[in-house]
């Protein structure tokens, strides 16, 4: 028969090391998660940062996250932005004739992410995001560790991330077509989806040569901007 | 599957090939008798009874049905049933669904065609769960079977457009092409023109989950064509203005998909749209809706009093909208939407939908802790109320009560799935304070046909308590953030006489539940445990005790071999299987008991 010694097992009992050493991961990441990725209330607060919790699939997070940005460009959330009916989404409509038009990137969505440290790669939908900064927070979402007693984080005030404006230790960079790595954020946002490959969060510390290459890039980057839009 | 047990002495003198007359009992009968029997599990025991009826069943089994692709080897199922002609197989753990398994996991279907494209020439149908499908694996299909008629790729991921185009290129008598949720590399619209124009046979398109567009003249050409399409879900790329086109071409539609539901107001779009689906007279389930703009809604009016299934789960409407549609729909027995509905739209549900079998009520805003809609318990209790027929809830919400959930258990004896996520991970009973042991004690406690259930809130190991003395026919159990020591975890594995799958994260339950109640695991499909207090020294006993478990932990630091027995392991996934310990692992999952060395030169790369 069953019987428990005095005590049990508790929340991080049993000795030994606990999984996910919660500094070595720490991102210094910014918590906003509200306003870019959904369309939320004025209230940005968030009621945890875990993965996969709630647990919503992905396929529905990601239609979601598409139909926020819709009515977000009407300027109003939920229904009453779908009332603004001049501006649709232009994949769909501006396309008059019946004859197939080629999506503008000719990119498939999902791209693979890794973070430095971490083995475990991730994907990520670029089509389920129209700008820079609706990636970056999806991806701050995405590469918080689940604790092992999990640990609920009141956000501050929406902030841009911190992936992209270079005040956190990661930053985000990906690699094109031709192979290089680059920083994310320095072409527009179709051309970047022409281009990319796959994403990483580097080291800051790893990504500052980058800056300089980007320099030598320019040449190339104008011969892609022609082909992107010639 | 179960493994066959020896088979009894035969009194009689029945050997395997009878079919002469007198005391014996001809095969050809026996094989007409078993015709009638479909049911999977029907199937197993009629197998079991003799060596003659298991070789008879084989024989003659049409459908095999594979819950965990691990369980068995492709090559053990496929010289068994030689005769099959209906392959359905899952892969992964269900919380792959929520990003908690891991890139590269597994599940790959590439095995399994290959020996079936080899033995099974006559197959007609493969349905897939969670496994990780390749274009080559899709040519396979399309080259190998020349009566191949349904493929459904549910969750899946790892192909692209192009393999769908070799599929409709090559499967002549196509019946189904069911892509629901798949992750598809979508490198452009073409693959649908693959499809030649004397394929005439499609019952069934389901390509909601694609982005890119696809030729609308195609499009509407395969539709004009194929006159026993039945189910038809386009993807959001295809414009409002022009569904009337294909509603035209398919009046006889049973199951509708919209795209994206939105256009410029106009009241001639609003005329085709509102005409074409009045001549839909078969039309019983609609779904798609993104993107919905409110004054299009009216266009459907005709259809509502005969749909059965509504699904406007991506439909980002507020309630007045949503619940105005929903009233009009009198016979409506499977329902899904936002939480944008609010109490007052499932009030007007539980008045209105009187056949109503299965809600699902999702979250609008899952991140934001405080409450944007209008929808708490009351909703859920008030339908629990009204829908006498009530069977299957998953309902997200902000707040719960132990008085609500009692309502509804008492209300509703006849669920048999409950599912609730409180979105904060263990809210108390927004009114008391109060875990809310005994408001899912009530749910286990009236409910007696309960076969799934997923808990949330704050719940300590009482809960369990309830659960392993009532709910005896529970088979799928889904806990998270609940339970205070290993007592809990205990109960469930004790108690719960028909549980086949568990899935439990972030509980503090560890090694003695596990290693009390490891026969327990040999019965149950798998059992599936992240963030909570197992050792890697468990594990390795754990995989020691019961060998036909395949006890796989998933370490995604890396370097398993250094950590000390007594770490917690991340994450564990453990599953009876037949086939033994696998080798088609990454680097950074393990099973117990393998030697690494072993496994290394075993270890099959997938193309």
């Amino acid at each position: 028969m069953f019987r428990l010694g005095g005590g049990g097992s508790g929340g991080g009992g049993g000795g030994g090391c606990d999984y996910g050493d919660e500094e070595g991961l720490e991102l210094g990441l910014g918590l906003s998660l509200t306003s870019g990725a959904y369309a939320s209330s004025s209230n940005g607060a968030i009621s945890s940062q875990v993965i996969g919790w709630p647990p919503v699939k992905t396929y529905r997070m990601n239609s979601l996250v598409n139909q926020a940005k819709f009515s977000k460009n009407e300027g109003e959330k939920g229904a009453s932005g779908n009332d603004n009916l001049t501006k649709k989404k232009n994949i769909n409509h501006e396309d008059k004739n019946d004859e197939m038009v080629t999506k503008e990137t000719g990119h498939s969505g999902f791209v693979k992410v890794n973070m430095d440290g971490l083995p475990i790669g991730r994907k990520v939908d670029l089509n389920a995001h129209d700008c820079y900064e609706t990636l970056a927070q999806a991806l701050e979402i995405m590469f918080l560790k689940a604790s092992t007693s999990a640990k609920f984080i009141r956000a501050e005030k929406h902030q841009r991330s911190r992936l992209l404006d270079g005040s956190s230790d990661f930053v985000l960079t990906y690699e094109d077509k031709e192979g290089d790595w680059m920083l994310v954020g320095d072409v527009p946002w179709r051309m970047f989806l022409g281009t990319v490959k796959r994403l990483r969060i580097m080291q800051t510390s790893d990504a500052n040569g980058l800056g300089t290459f980007r320099v030598d890039k320019t040449q190339k980057m104008a011969k892609l901007a022609n082909w992107v839009t010639g | 599957m179960n493994a066959p047990m020896p088979p009894q002495q035969q009194v009689t003198n029945l050997d395997v090939n009878v079919s002469s007359m007198g005391s014996s009992f001809p095969e050809e009968v026996l094989e007409h008798v078993l015709s009638f029997i479909t049911s999977h599990t029907d199937r197993n025991i009629v197998s079991l009874v003799c060596k003659s009826w298991y070789d008879i069943e084989r024989w003659c089994r049409r459908r095999i049905f594979v819950g965990n692709c691990y369980a068995v080897s492709p090559a053990i199922v496929i010289r068994r049933f030689p005769e099959v002609r209906s392959v359905e197989v899952k892969g992964k753990p269900h919380f792959a669904d929520f990003n908690l398994v891991p890139d590269g996991w597994g599940g790959y279907f590439y095995p399994w065609i290959c020996e079936m494209a080899k033995a099974c020439p006559w197959l007609e149908e493969i349905r897939l769960k969670r496994m990780v499908v390749t274009d080559e694996c899709l040519e396979l299909i399309a080259k190998s079977f020349k009566n191949f008629k349904v493929l459904v790729l549910s969750s899946c991921e790892g192909f692209s457009t192009d393999g769908l185009a070799a599929i409709a290129a090559n499967c002549r008598d196509l019946r189904e092409l069911d892509l629901r949720e798949s992750d598809v590399e979508d490198l452009s619209g073409r693959w649908l023109s693959h499809f030649p124009n004397s394929c005439t046979s499609l019952q069934s398109l389901n390509i909601s989950c694609l982005s890119s567009e696809i030729s609308f003249s195609v499009l509407q050409h395969l539709i004009a064509r194929s006159p026993n399409l039945k189910t038809l879900r386009l993807n959001r790329a295809v414009p409002l203005e022009k569904l009337y086109t294909l509603l035209h071409r398919a009046p006889q539609l049973v199951e509708l998909g919209t795209g994206a539901y939105s256009a410029e107001i106009r009241s001639d779009v609003y005329t085709n749209l509102t005409d074409a689906f009045s001549r839909c007279k078969e039309l019983k389930g609609l779904s798609g809706f993104w993107d919905v703009v409110p004054s299009y809604l009216p266009a459907l009016y005709s259809v509502c009093s005969r749909l059965t299934s509504l699904n406007l789960s991506y439909a980002t409407i507020q309630s007045p909208d949503v619940t105005k549609i929903i009233t009009l729909c009198p016979n409506l027995q499977s329902l899904s939407v936002l939480d944008y509905i609010e109490d007052t739209g499932l009030n007007a549900v539980s008045l209105s939908c009187k056949d109503l079998r299965e809600l699902r009520v999702f979250p609008s805003d899952p991140f934001v802790a405080d409450a944007n809609v209008s929808l708490t318990e009351q909703g859920l209790v008030d339908v629990s109320e009204g829908c006498t027929k009530l069977q299957s809830v998953l309902y997200f919400c902000r707040q719960m009560s132990n008085s609500a959930l009692s309502s509804i258990a008492k209300n509703r004896p006849n669920l048999t799935c409950f599912r609730l996520c409180i979105l904060e991970p263990r809210a108390p009973d927004y009114l008391t304070f109060e875990p809310l042991d005994s408001g899912f004690g009530a749910i286990v406690d009236h409910c007696k046909q309960l076969q799934r259930l997923s808990l949330s809130g704050l719940l300590t190991d009482r809960v369990f308590e309830y659960i392993g003395k009532r709910a005896k026919k529970l088979e799928m159990l889904s806990i998270a953030f609940a339970g205070d020591t290993d007592l809990g975890l205990h109960h469930v594995l004790s108690g719960c006489d028909s549980l086949r799958k568990l899935e439990i994260r972030d509980c503090p339950f560890g090694d003695k539940a596990l290693l009390a109640n490891v026969s327990k695991l040999e019965t149950m499909r798998s059992l599936w445990m992240s963030s909570c207090s197992v050792s890697l020294g468990a594990c390795k006993r754990l995989s020691q005790k019961m060998p036909r478990l395949n006890v796989e932990v998933i370490d995604e630091q890396g370097d398993l071999d250094s950590r000390p027995d007594s770490c917690h392991v991340e994450k564990l996934y453990v599953y009876r299987s037949v086939a033994g310990p696998r080798f088609d692992m990454p680097s950074f999952i393990r099973t117990m008991g393998q030697n690494p060395a072993y496994r290394r030169k075993k270890k099959k790369a997938d193309p």
